[in-house]
């Protein structure tokens, strides 16, 4: 496969970072209350994340290894403060809906990881086509979610009534435990497929809640001092 | 003061951080294994937002809003937040070895944490003032600190039991905490 095709792969379908990963887990539960809002939450990361992945790889060189994390944050807080203004501008409803969650973008540990992981060992091209992937698989997962909590907890799907006027909705699923909810619902169903996730690090502490540095090479165990 | 103490309650329990607002979840299930790790957590996080909070707030009144550069907020929040985890980290190391060696590793963790980002935000967002920021950040840790300590409580026990095989590991621990989000929203009934 060509290796470009393969980040896309790779980032939608074999890492996908919510539901193989498991990073960047605020967002996903706190945003996925509406299949829209999914979209919305999961293209506005993506949006950060191209452009993020683009200047670091662009800077790979330039920026001094001791300073890197320091100097990722910086940029990728500005790319933040940007695509939130041009939300509220553009998109006032979207901007009213996901509110808080558009500048904690910054502390999303998908963006992170992947400067950390990818885009500052990775050509320009690949870093821009890993962030596609990672930033569509997210998107993915997130709608999927949405959508799933919506059906059930709202009885419509991106705001259009599918269910028949008599069924009451459960509306606990639009309420927060829901969300805990359905997704430990789509990682048992994956479980159950058999698909292997690597929550390893997540279920015995190994990355001790350190999103930034949680990326994809992170193993049981390993806690990282600073 | 009666809406001093009911900005504490409210963010302690009613909003709870994690449970009802989805912040900080990365460190709430990757530490709650241990109930004294998850104590020890609480404790700096503890330490950190209030002192975030303070500095945020006052940066925001005397710095930020007077220069009109309300829209670097974000940046220069996460910029403060990282460089006072430094800080709080070498001024500990100095004066109380001892605080300094029960919080070991979490305190430099705390940076990433995005409940500290997520509390200096919504404060400004609700338009506090200096007291209540530092108030409302103080609750949320507390809050914060109760639903890790209770969650490292209940996985202590699920560790023993027989989960069906696909909802070991992950799923159980967020079923647990759907059902502990449940709880909490008993709070919300409070009328305050």
């Amino acid at each position: 496969m060509n290796k470009y095709l393969e980040r896309l792969y790779n980032g939608l379908i074999k890492e996908n970072p919510t539901l193989i990963l498991m990073l960047g887990m605020c967002p996903t539960l706190a945003v996925s209350t509406r299949a829209m809002n999914g979209i919305g939450m999961g293209l506005s990361t993506t949006a950060v994340l191209i452009f993020s992945n683009l200047v670091i790889s662009l800077l790979r060189k330039a920026i001094p290894d001791q300073v890197r994390l320091p100097a990722y944050i910086v940029i990728v807080a500005s790319l933040v403060t940007v695509t939130e203004l041009l939300i509220e501008a553009y998109l006032p409803s979207l901007y009213e809906a996901l509110g808080i969650y558009i500048p904690l973008i910054v502390v999303n540990c998908i963006i992170l990881g992947r400067a950390e992981a990818y885009a500052n060992k990775h050509s320009v091209g690949l870093s821009v086509m890993d962030a596609i992937g990672m930033g569509l698989g997210f998107t993915v997962a997130l709608t999927l979610a949405g959508l799933l909590r919506e059906m059930l907890g709202n009885g419509t799907a991106f705001g259009a009534q599918i269910l028949p006027a008599g069924v009451e909705p459960l509306g606990i699923f639009v309420q927060p435990p829901g969300a805990f909810l359905i997704i430990a619902l789509m990682i048992a169903i994956m479980n159950a497929i058999g698909i292997k996730t690597r929550q390893r690090h997540l279920v015995d502490g190994g990355c001790d809640g350190v999103c930034a540095k949680c990326t994809s090479e992170c193993k049981t165990g390993e806690v990282s001092a600073k | 003061m009666k809406s001093l103490i009911l900005i504490v309650i409210g963010s302690a329990l009613i909003n709870n951080v994690v449970l009802n607002q989805f912040l900080g979840i990365c460190s709430f299930l990757g530490v709650s294994k241990q109930i004294k790790a998850s104590a020890s957590l609480g404790g700096a996080v503890i330490f950190v937002i209030t002192i975030a909070s303070a500095v945020a707030s006052l940066l925001y009144d005397f710095v930020l809003a007077p220069l009109g550069l309300d829209y670097m907020k974000t940046i220069v929040f996460i910029l403060v937040i990282a460089a006072l985890v430094q800080v709080v980290e070498m001024f500990l190391k100095k004066t109380s070895p001892a605080i300094y060696k029960a919080l070991g590793i979490y305190l430099p963790l705390i940076t990433t944490n995005c409940a500290v980002l997520g509390v200096a935000l919504t404060n400004v967002q609700d338009g506090y003032n200096f007291i209540e920021s530092v108030l409302s950040g103080f609750g949320t840790a507390v809050g914060y600190t109760l639903a890790i300590v209770l969650l490292a409580s209940i996985r202590s026990r699920i560790h023993e039991d027989d989960v069906p095989a696909p909802l070991r590991g992950a799923p159980v621990v967020l079923i647990a905490a759907a059902l502990m989000s449940i709880a909490f929203m008993g709070f919300s009934g409070l009328s305050l």
